[in-house]
């Protein structure tokens, strides 16, 4: 029998921006909610951010940014998954973005993005829902 | 008569009727209880429903308030405050490139600001070039990108140096950026013993909340001091250090954990300066502080009365200051970022205008009022417009300007301003025995204490503890305004483009020659002859680019990187 192993998230900070409370209150919840986390710090590159999610093993990014730069970090992470076929980590952003951004980062395959306001328990209540462990841990 | 305000005869009378009156509010709250199961302010302190004489009784006016300019300026640091000169309006700006910002600072200066301030873009806040690779995406956007001395001299075309003062926030690179700051106004003719200004220059609360990070905490205290020193001797007008509780206070403190752990701050920069052979009378005065005003009124006025206190007291028991000017925490303030709403932006015009007023009553020399639309960005020239009024509104129409330290004396306010210095004080008592700034910074201890305030703001919030308008109560979707700014992505490429050619036309030879006098300088030990701002100041006017300085930097003294705790 087969036992489903606590989901992985990796919070992560793509960019040079240090606004990181919402990264780190968010890390705790999820942490808080049963998840094993795996926190990057500020100042990560995408390259840093994939290649840590693929040692760590996550089932799930939580990328936090909030300089604006999301439009070049937030497609470069998914184009470095696909090359590292590890496409089936699952990506979801949090942060400030201009509302016609948002659609564009969901079509290069960001799952959901969660904007100011957001209530931790819906964003636990979300990856509860939409993410599974990518491979079960035989018992 | 006692020491305190109230004669003994006063206060038994007040404490008999205080308790009768007690009484009476219990029973009426049988008929109707209180909203609350308990009132907090914002960062979650109890407070009481009346308070009277009783809760200031052991105060004397002349040691714990005194007069406007005097020890231990509780009431305000000049005699005069806003009656002989308003507070300087300095709205924080920077956007896209240099002319760009330069652009938004003629606009403000038509619109009545008094004073710039200069926001830089996140490469030129931690030592890089917009061709760094760690940079792309980020030129412009939130802030003004500075690459080299030809981009400071088109930030601050067409203004006077001599006239206007230019705060400038940057950190790790600060000594660098006043170089080219410096080296420009020199190139333009102005006078550098003339200049006025402030560099933030805090590196300990990057440490703490804002991590702008680059050098480890050592020699990022070296560069500090270096840029003191050559202020005291070379540039008497600049305060050199804004020490900074703005960022631990968005980062999610408490006003008392910033009220801390920036007094400490400046306790541990005060201590390097004393190590490096500075008199503390020398440089104390030009020492500053920037203090958040949050949305909680009565809590930051009180922040701001107990900051000029601590701090006063401080420097003349502790470091034996002599001259009062050494004593005085004069400061800028900004109202609270993290108090604005994405949800019905417009509402965040009545929260900066009451956390405005605030800062006023608090007694602030100079002031930023946030837009409306800094939720989402930085600020379009609508929301900016506004913003500025505001304060221009409360200086010349409300009469709060009027009356120096108005709500002194009021026994709430007191008493809160009492609150605060206290447990502050406790902290700096936990912070001494932990061994300073940089091994509690070290220990992890001030950035876990701000990171368990927000996640306990937060779930109070969630749970409907704390209200939010907009958000947990009335929520609301949230609308696009239609005037937010946006940075064009292209302006990397020509920014990448201009300081290439840049490059290319500088006389290598001196240029060598001056960052061999910085390495020499900085591999040096930290005195007098090996100062990197002589050789800073050199090496800008021969062409070197904020990241090469950094580099060196970077190569001499090493790097550090977030632990990403949390």
């Amino acid at each position: 029998m087969s036992e489903e192993r606590k989901l992985r998230i990796l919070i992560a900070k793509p960019g040079l921006d240090g606004h990181d409370r919402g990264a780190r209150v968010i890390a705790r919840a999820f942490r808080d909610a049963g998840f094993e986390v795996i926190y990057t710090g500020c100042h990560q590159t995408p390259e840093q951010i994939v290649n840590t999610a693929i040692q760590e093993d996550v089932d799930l990014i939580g990328l936090s940014i909030l300089s604006g730069a999301h439009r070049y970090s937030f497609p470069r992470v998914m184009e470095l998954l696909k090359e590292n076929n590890a496409e089936d980590i699952a990506v979801i952003g949090g942060g400030i973005f201009p509302l016609e951004d948002i659609p564009k980062l969901k079509a290069v395959g960001i799952k959901e993005i969660f904007e100011p306001g957001a209530k931790l328990e819906e964003i636990v209540n979300w990856v509860r829902t939409h993410i599974k462990p990518r491979k079960a841990l035989v018992a | 008569m006692g020491k305190g305000m109230f004669s003994e005869s006063q206060l038994e009378r007040m404490e008999r009727e205080y308790q009768d009156w007690l009484g009476e509010y219990q029973k009426a709250l049988q008929r109707l209880p209180e909203r609350l199961e308990r009132f907090s302010t914002v960062s979650d302190m109890e407070v009481k429903s009346l308070y009277t004489p009783l809760d200031i009784k052991g105060k004397d006016y002349f040691q714990d308030l005194g007069f406007p300019g005097q020890y231990p300026f509780t009431r305000g640091v000049q005699p005069t405050m806003y009656r002989a000169r308003l507070w300087t309006m300095r709205m924080f700006a920077g956007l896209g490139t240099a002319e760009d910002t330069n652009k938004r600072f003629h606009y403000l200066i038509e619109h009545g600001e008094t004073g710039l301030s200069t926001a830089f873009d996140f490469p030129t806040l931690m030592g890089y070039d917009t061709e760094a690779p760690v940079a792309r995406g980020e030129c412009g956007k939130c802030g003004v990108a500075i690459d080299t001395i030809e981009d400071m001299q088109r930030l601050f075309a067409g203004i006077n140096l001599e006239e206007v003062t230019t705060s400038m926030t940057i950190n790790p690179p600060a000594s660098v950026i006043w170089a080219m700051y410096i080296a420009n106004a020199e190139n333009e003719g102005y006078d550098r013993k003339k200049l006025g200004g402030t560099i933030q220059n805090d590196c300990l609360k990057e440490f703490i909340a804002q991590k702008t990070l680059m050098l480890p905490p050592e020699p990022s205290l070296r560069l500090v001091v270096d840029t003191v020193e050559f202020g005291t001797y070379e540039v008497p007008r600049w305060n050199t250090i804004s020490i900074s509780g703005y960022h631990i206070r968005e980062a999610g403190a408490t006003a008392v954990q910033e009220l801390a752990f920036t007094i400490y701050d400046g306790i541990t920069y005060v201590e390097e300066c004393i190590k490096r052979g500075l008199k503390v009378d020398d440089f104390a005065g030009r020492l500053s502080f920037f203090w958040n005003s949050h949305i909680d009124f009565f809590e930051e006025i009180a922040k701001m009365r107990a900051a000029r206190r601590l701090w006063a007291r401080i420097m003349k028991e502790r470091f034996k200051a002599q001259k009062p000017r050494s004593m005085m925490c004069r400061f800028h303030t900004q109202t609270a970022g993290c108090s604005l709403t994405a949800q019905e932006p417009y509402n965040n015009i009545i929260r900066t205008t009451t956390e405005a007023l605030a800062a006023v009553l608090g007694g602030t020399q100079s002031l930023h009022t946030n837009s409306l639309d800094e939720v989402y960005m930085i600020p379009s020239e609508e929301a900016v417009r506004i913003a500025l009024r505001t304060q221009q509104i409360l200086a010349d129409e409300t009469g709060v300007a009027n009356v120096i330290d108005p709500l002194a004396g009021s026994y709430f306010v007191e008493a809160l301003t009492d609150k605060m210095e206290e447990e502050a004080m406790a902290y700096i008592r936990k912070l001494d025995e932990l061994g300073g700034m940089v091994a509690a910074i070290e220990k992890d201890y001030p950035q876990m204490e701000i990171a368990d305030a927000a996640y306990q703001f937060q779930q109070q919030v969630e749970r409907g503890e704390k209200i939010i308008i907009g958000v947990n109560k009335f929520p609301s979707d949230r609308p696009e305004l239609e005037f937010v700014l946006r940075i064009d992505d292209e302006l990397e490429n020509f920014q990448i483009e201009r300081t290439r050619q840049f490059k290319e036309k500088r006389d290598k030879v001196k240029l060598q020659k001056a960052m061999d006098e910085l390495r020499r300088r900085c591999e040096g030990p930290p005195c007098w002859e090996n100062n990197v701002m002589p050789a800073l100041i050199d090496a800008v006017r021969a062409g070197a680019t904020e990241q090469e300085c950094c580099d060196l930097y970077r190569e001499v003294f090493g790097i550090y990187t977030d632990p990403g705790t949390f």
